[in-house]
């Protein structure tokens, strides 16, 4: 019979809360509640003596090593960890306050103006001081006590310009074993306004990747300015003028469209018909066409 | 015969109970620890690092351009001299690497010595397609293997974005080192430590650029905020399409490549 089962569990539930709080509305007592806590610990005592000896002994064991762990846990762990995070605070503080090397591209300005504005007008005025000059903040300091480098030799600038395939194209680069090899890069070279002693003869001064792949190529005797027209400014300030690149098909047909006369053992095609969406260096190669 | 069998609102009373103290057992778990992490939060706003510097209105991140690299490797000369990182070609907060990928589809990839005196123009057997180079640092991630694995608490991330390396609470057990998907960690032969690039936390607390960046002679390497709107950085990664390394990971790093090829890891 559930149906009457429910309101006898409810009613008996309500009236035992009400009993509850009716007690401690009416006779609860500071005293008699002290006088059993007193009471609890005593018969914890007591029940702590019914314990048979071994467990006894285990507990006390457990609670030494309990208290020894954390013990050594607040010894070990340092004061500020946590602080912030996982970590020890001031951690952060010690890192921050190391000394510094390098004292910055800015504050080489207060002495050196002149230089600095030399260096600012050339190419190397993103170029900061400290990169041939070495860590300059003990300089800054005292200027007696820090000695700063200054490469006169041959060590210092083939370290940017000697040529490398990897290296960015138009960066200018030398074979410093066919350059001039005994004298010191500073003879011909103001390291503060790098412009070179005369300007470039040869192309390859700059476009060293692309000048040794040309010169094992079929074009080989032909000149870089047979297709590309540089500005003579160009040598001085590659970036603001560029030189051309042919723009037509029409141009590489100048020799290869095979209606172009006496131009024997020239690979030919026939302009109008061959790929004709195409411009000539989508698929070809320039500077080495695969007919090698 | 009403106790065999036990009554439906019994039962539910039962659930309600249990779901009750379910429900308050776990907020006695989990609210002390929300209390405690929202009362950091609120500390770090106010840290104060050195000489004025708060981490909280910081976040760094770096950009290299792939394109500008001249792998001269000024920036690992300058990263040894500023951080005292020894002499020794093994030892490298930051390194430079050559990508040259050969026309048969073989990948060469090599750093000597970090690349500290630039690399020498030794040709390989197959003809080059294409070379680059690619400076290497600590990635600096946002979820940081190494900080998860670090069993003291001695590595760790701070407010402004950058992973540091406690090391006088550092016992040297290298499991960092193990952990870190970009080989930017080593153990210093001296201190016995774990060390590892910090952005150079000790100059740009100070308002100065990393090393590195101060060094680089074609601006290949930018440093600044990443989320403040006037940064260099932010210009970077709003100019440039940009990749990081070993996306895949999840480690979300603060190290930004623009010109980043399919072959580099």
């Amino acid at each position: 019979m559930p149906e009457e089962t429910l309101p006898l569990s409810v009613s008996a539930r309500s009236q035992e809360s009400e009993l509850a709080l009716g007690w401690i509305m009416n006779e609860f007592d500071p005293n008699t509640a002290l006088s059993s806590v007193g009471r609890f610990f005593r018969r914890m005592l007591e029940r702590w003596k019914q314990f048979p000896e071994q467990v006894k002994r285990l507990t006390v064991l457990l609670g030494v090593v309990v208290f020894a762990l954390l013990t050594a846990r607040t010894m070990l762990v340092p004061a500020d960890f946590g602080k912030y995070g996982h970590y020890r605070a001031s951690a952060v503080d010690e890192i921050a306050a190391l000394p510094i090397q390098y004292a910055g591209h800015e504050i080489c300005n207060e002495c050196h103006d002149d230089v600095v504005e030399t260096k600012a007008a050339g190419f190397h005025k993103n170029v900061g001081c400290e990169v041939c000059h070495g860590p300059a903040a003990a300089h800054t300091e005292d200027v007696e006590a820090g000695e700063l480098l200054a490469p006169r030799g041959r060590e210092g600038c083939p370290l940017c310009h000697e040529y490398l395939p990897s290296r960015p194209t138009g960066f200018p680069q030398i074979v410093s074993a066919s350059h001039n090899p005994v004298k010191p890069c500073i003879a011909c070279h103001e390291a503060h306004d790098p412009k070179p002693p005369e300007t470039p003869k040869e192309c390859s001064a700059c476009h060293a990747t692309i000048a040794r792949s040309k010169a094992i190529s079929h074009h080989a005797y032909v000149a870089c300015t047979r297709c590309h027209e540089a500005p003579d400014e160009h040598k001085e300030d590659p970036r603001s003028f560029r030189p051309s690149k042919p723009e037509a098909r029409a141009f590489c047909a100048g020799c290869h469209d095979d209606d172009t006369a006496g131009k024997e053992g020239i690979p030919q095609i026939d302009q109008t018909t061959h790929e004709e969406r195409y411009v000539c260096w989508q698929c070809h190669y320039p500077h080495l066409p695969e007919a090698q | 015969m009403n106790r065999a069998i036990p009554s439906v609102t019994d039962k539910s009373q039962q659930r309600r109970s249990f779901l009750k103290t379910l429900a308050l057992s776990f907020a006695a778990l989990i609210i002390p620890g929300i209390v405690v992490a929202r009362d950091k939060l609120d500390n770090i706003k106010d840290w104060v690092v050195g000489d004025g510097y708060r981490p909280a209105d910081h976040r760094w991140g770096m950009g290299l351009d792939i394109s500008k690299c001249i792998g001269c490797g000024r920036c690992v000369d300058a990263c040894k001299k500023e951080n005292n990182v020894p002499l020794e070609p093994f030892f490298f907060r930051t390194w430079v690497e050559r990508y040259r990928i050969l026309s048969k589809g073989e990948t060469l990839i090599d750093s000597p010595g970090g690349a500290i005196d630039s690399f020498r123009a030794d040709a390989p057997e197959d003809t080059v397609l294409r070379s680059f180079f690619v400076p290497k640092l600590c990635n600096q991630c946002e979820h940081a293997p190494c900080v998860q694995v670090c069993p003291v608490g001695a590595t760790f991330s701070t407010p402004d974005g950058v992973v540091l390396v406690d090391a006088e609470h550092c016992v040297g057990c290298r499991y960092c080192i193990q952990a870190c998907p970009y080989g930017a960690r080593f153990l210093h032969p001296e201190t016995r430590t774990a060390e590892k690039c910090t952005f150079c936390y000790h100059r740009v607390t100070k308002g100065l650029a990393p090393a590195c960046v101060e060094a680089c002679p074609t601006q290949a390497r930018v440093f600044g905020e990443v989320e403040k709107k006037a940064s260099p950085l932010v210009r970077f990664l709003r100019m440039n399409k940009i990749a990081v390394l070993k996306p895949f990971l999840n480690t979300k790093p603060q190290v930004y490549y623009t010109g980043f090829d399919m072959e580099v890891r």
